[in-house]
């Protein structure tokens, strides 16, 4: 067992609505890896969506609302774990923003946003954790925006990838986005296939079959537009590749 | 100058853009050209992050006493021999601009590139009114020639290629031996010379656009890498710059930080080939110089973009790095958004000038993947621009209203978490309708394959005491 400063602080699970409903086997790959690390996650069944949708829809109602509640479940827990940069930047970097004009809040969310971490972030930074070796081969490494920008989460999920016996490859364009973008993905949808492409082509010219990513949106985008071309390559979550195998009783 | 594509139709503007193959051909210069021209050109820069941070505080002191340098600039320009015009609006701007034409009695215009004038619609009201106008940049030309709108701040004629350029001066020169070989670019460009020189020579009149407008010195910037600004502005009997109001910088050292940053940005170079400024006209004792000198100030929408949520706008120095780095451009080109300005800065400026209603899209058609605005020289928070137009674009209910109430819904029943999670497995049958949300996913990807249970609950479940 690692020993760190975080060790027997309270930690809380931010699942996502996207692993929530279309990848729960991500959320218990999130939970084995985060326990073997030597926390014990809670999983606050009251959590729903952090409103990022609304609030890159133009709706700072509704995108308040949710935040205000998501803040709420989660503010008892001394740090908060987010499989995914996307929503992690929602809480860190977007909660704060959305409040601009309300003092009360605007001071509870600046507080809030320091417990908040991308999964990947959380596992170096804060608990200084080492993984245990659990693979091997080559892996395309997609940066999405969010963990490249947002969260400044890119040497991470390397490190840990590496630890864990992998060999994590950088694409081309690594900086250009996928293409998937919540809702821009349907809204805005012949284009943002149109990236996702360009993304694959340079994806598969890393040479690996594998693709991964600290988050679950880019990957069902590339995947769904992968899988529609008969393109041979496969997607996990980082999580996924990371975590121990689950205990067969 | 003709008409643009409706920005209202963005989708249908973007399908036909992704069908265009000699388009999709001509876009594949922003990733091997401008994004490596910029970025090689900022690797010899080690200093550039504290020159981003420079050149925003610079033109955020511009612009926080804004009426200060502008009556400065004007005062000056005065004291050097020159005329300062204000025009509130686009007509404004054009009647002024064809009333200094018309007193001076000229008949012949030559106009250096000028997004500005773009923006304004100058052209053709002054050849209604009688003037023949020749764009002397290349780009500029090239597109008068088609009668298209630029499709590029700073290459307007980007979504073009060669053999199309070979095609408009054989169309266009008639007066040139048809036989003659203009299949390369040196021909081309040779071409272009002597036929601008022409009019060059013939002008009476040279408007010009403005890079930056000096308070302290009451001078006007102009860069290009062909030269035809220095000659707009000094051969003709009269020259009109003309410059939005945003383009005020308080001192000469300011426009110093501004060339290092705007070269670069732009084309990766560390200096355009020309950099010209002109202060009022011929004076006893010069070379040359025109003999009138008049600048034209222009609001047409900005000074509503002074508020707090939107100023950092008015930072722009139009090297189109935003453009050049927008995954969204650089797959349809700039004429699908159907503006003046294209792409990021456009999403971010036009719906000021353009009404949110007509350019909803825009700052909706964006992944906000940020990589705009961690390009932007200005450092321009394009993103948070972009989600202030969305969120007025949501209030006035202008977007598209399923999505709106699809939105309101949605916070909704993320605010009760079993209905949430009942909603989302009710969905699931619906993903395979021919029509909704899950269908446009459907048009290129795969659906994901629902699984039997949600996570939450399954954890809920487990952990029951």
């Amino acid at each position: 067992m690692i020993v760190s400063l975080a060790q027997g602080k309270r930690v809380g699970l931010m699942a996502t609505c996207m692993i929530d409903a279309l990848s729960p086997q991500t959320g218990e790959a999130v939970l084995r890896l985060v326990e073997q690390c030597g926390f014990t996650v809670d999983v606050p069944p009251q959590q729903t969506c952090c409103g990022q949708p609304n609030w890159n829809g133009g709706d700072r109602k509704g995108a308040a609302a949710l935040a205000r509640r998501t803040i709420e479940i989660f503010e008892p827990f001394d740090y908060v774990i987010v499989p995914s940069g996307s929503c992690g930047g929602q809480l860190r970097i977007e909660y704060p923003a959305i409040f601009a004009n309300d003092a009360q809040w605007a001071e509870r969310a600046a507080a809030f946003a320091h417990k908040c971490f991308e999964l990947t972030s959380f596992l170096v930074n804060v608990a200084g954790a080492a993984m245990k070796p659990c693979g091997s081969g080559k892996i395309a490494m997609h940066d999405s925006c969010s963990a490249l920008r947002q969260m400044a989460a890119t040497a991470e999920p390397r490190k840990l990838l590496r630890e864990a016996g992998y060999e994590p490859l950088d694409n081309p364009s690594a900086e250009t986005c996928c293409g998937f973008g919540g809702l821009f993905a349907i809204k805005y949808g012949d284009v943002s296939a149109r990236m996702g492409r360009d993304k694959l082509d340079a994806l598969a010219a890393t040479g690996a079959t594998t693709v991964t990513a600290c988050d679950l949106g880019c990957l069902i985008h590339l995947k769904g537009i992968a899988e529609r071309e008969g393109r041979n390559l496969s997607f996990r979550h980082i999580a996924e590749l990371l975590a121990p195998p689950e205990q067969t009783s | 100058m003709s008409a643009h594509k409706n920005p209202r139709q963005f989708p249908a503007n973007t399908r036909e853009a992704l069908a265009n193959a000699p388009l999709q051909k001509t876009l594949e210069r922003i990733k091997l050209g401008f994004q490596l021209f910029r970025m090689a050109a900022m690797q010899e820069l080690p200093e550039l992050e504290s020159l981003r941070t420079a050149l925003a505080a610079a033109k955020d002191r511009a612009l926080a006493h804004l009426p200060h340098y502008l009556e400065q600039f004007e005062k000056n320009v005065i004291a050097n021999g020159g005329q300062v015009h204000w025009a509130r609006s686009a007509s404004e701007a054009i009647a002024i601009v064809s009333r200094i034409a018309r007193e001076a009695g000229v008949k012949r215009i030559v106009k250096s590139k000028s997004m500005l004038t773009e923006e304004i619609g100058l052209n053709a009201p002054l050849i209604r009114d009688g003037f023949e106008v020749v764009e002397t940049d290349l780009g500029e030309y090239i597109i008068q020639l088609r009668d298209e709108p630029p499709s590029h701040i700073i290459a307007p004629a980007f979504h073009l290629s060669r053999a199309d350029v070979t095609q408009s001066f054989r169309t266009a020169h008639t007066h040139l031996d048809p036989k003659r070989d203009i299949d390369d670019r040196k021909s081309l460009v040779r071409e272009a010379r002597q036929v601008l020189r022409e009019k060059f020579l013939a002008a009476d009149l040279g408007i010009t656009g403005a890079n930056a407008l000096i308070a302290e010195t009451g001078t006007v910037c102009l860069v290009t890498n062909e030269g035809n600004a220095d000659l707009s502005m000094t051969h003709p009997r009269v020259h009109v710059a003309i410059a939005g109001i945003e383009k005020i910088l308080p001192a000469m050292d300011d426009l110093a930080l501004q060339l290092r940053l705007l070269g670069r940005s732009a084309s990766g170079q560390r200096m355009t080939v020309y950099t010209s400024l002109r202060s009022g006209p011929r004076k006893v004792g010069d070379a040359d110089g025109p003999e009138a000198f008049h600048v034209v100030l222009v609001d047409n929408g900005r000074s509503q973009l002074m508020r707090a949520e939107t100023r950092e706008v008015l930072r722009c120095i139009r090297c189109a790095a935003c453009l050049n780095h927008c995954p969204v451009y650089a797959s349809v080109g700039g004429h699908a958004y159907g503006v003046t300005y294209p792409g990021p800065i456009g999403a971010a400026f036009q719906p000021a000038i353009s009404g949110i209603a007509a350019t909803h899209h825009l700052p909706s058609a964006s992944s906000f993947c940020g990589r705009c605005e961690s390009v932007c020289p200005a450092k321009i928070p394009l993103t948070r621009i972009m989600r202030h137009w969305r969120e007025e674009g949501f209030g006035k209910g202008v977007a598209e209203t399923p999505n709106a109430n699809a939105l309101k819904l949605f916070a909704f029943a993320a605010r009760h978490p079993r209905l949430f999670r009942a909603t989302m497995k009710l969905a699931r049958p619906f993903w395979h309708l021919p029509f909704g949300p899950m269908a446009k996913w459907r048009k290129h990807r795969n659906a994901p394959p629902a699984p039997a249970v949600l996570f939450v609950a399954r954890v809920q479940q487990r952990r029951k005491p």
